[in-house]
């Protein structure tokens, strides 16, 4: 079941992304910045913990993921650690991915020559 | 032909992009991309017996690698663009756009090229990301007191 509705979540938040990219003069870099912001609204108001355990890895590749890890790891750090966990705690979920995107897009640029 | 007219025409010969079609694309390639990342989670949580977030951060990071090298090898950045928002929003668009500026900009230099212009794309992510997610978690503290 998890998998029909990975798709079908996955698919919304696509569609909801090209509906306002068709009718609007957002450009995709607004659009992914838009979309993380909401990932954070979402899991401030606890709906993207629910909306994991309804599609599992539909919700979670979804860039508002992103916000939701990154809320997640603050709020989690301040109640570690008070108010030094809003900052060093932003990154424990989050911080993967920037991580691997810096490490293998960096070592691709670096290994391969671009195209023209 | 006056001014009006010539409008007319402009908007006549204007490429108009059929957004049902893009729509129906976007569901389509969105949905699967979330459907094989869910199928390489519940791989990964079999094979390895590791929980689910461990899991989701292991395919987070296989997506990204297979994205960035699709794009180091060309062919990423017209799937791209006929997946339309369809791969924008999954992690591939994400890594996409941070390989595609690294490579794009590494002619002019490792630094001024490669490494000035490395989160060109994905930085507004990031920020805003850490932005929002930063003042939200100071509201919940305060609100839950």
């Amino acid at each position: 079941m998890t998998f029909i509705w990975a798709f079908i979540i996955a698919g919304l938040f696509c569609v909801v992304a090209q509906i306002i990219i068709d009718n609007t003069k957002l450009t995709p870099g607004h659009i992914t910045s838009l979309f993380t912001v909401l990932g954070a609204i979402l899991a401030f108001f606890g709906l993207y913990d629910k909306l994991i355990k309804l599609a599992g890895g539909g919700a979670s590749t979804i860039i508002s993921n992103f916000g939701y890890l990154l809320y997640k790891g603050a709020y989690e750090g301040y109640l570690e650690q008070g108010v030094l966990g809003l900052f060093t705690g932003l990154f424990t979920y989050g911080g993967a991915a920037v991580v691997g995107a810096v490490v293998f897009a960096g070592l691709v640029a670096l290994i391969f020559k671009p195209k023209d | 032909m006056n001014k009006d007219e010539y409008q007319k025409l402009v908007k006549k010969h204007e490429p108009r992009e059929d957004k049902l079609h893009n729509t129906i694309y976007a569901f389509l390639i969105g949905g699967t991309v979330g459907f094989i990342v869910e199928g390489i989670i519940v791989l990964l949580m079999n094979i390895y017996n590791i929980n689910r977030v461990t899991a989701s951060t292991w395919t987070c990071l296989i997506v990204i690698f297979v994205s960035s090298l699709f794009t180091a090898l060309g062919f990423f950045d017209n799937w791209m663009t006929k997946a339309k928002a369809g791969l924008l929003l999954p992690t591939t668009g994400f890594a996409h756009s941070v390989s595609s500026s690294a490579l794009d900009y590494k002619k002019e230099g490792l630094i001024t090229g490669l490494g000035a212009n490395f989160f060109k794309l994905a930085g507004s992510v990031i920020l805003y990301g850490i932005l929002s997610a930063f003042i939200l978690a100071i509201v919940k503290v305060i609100i839950s007191g």
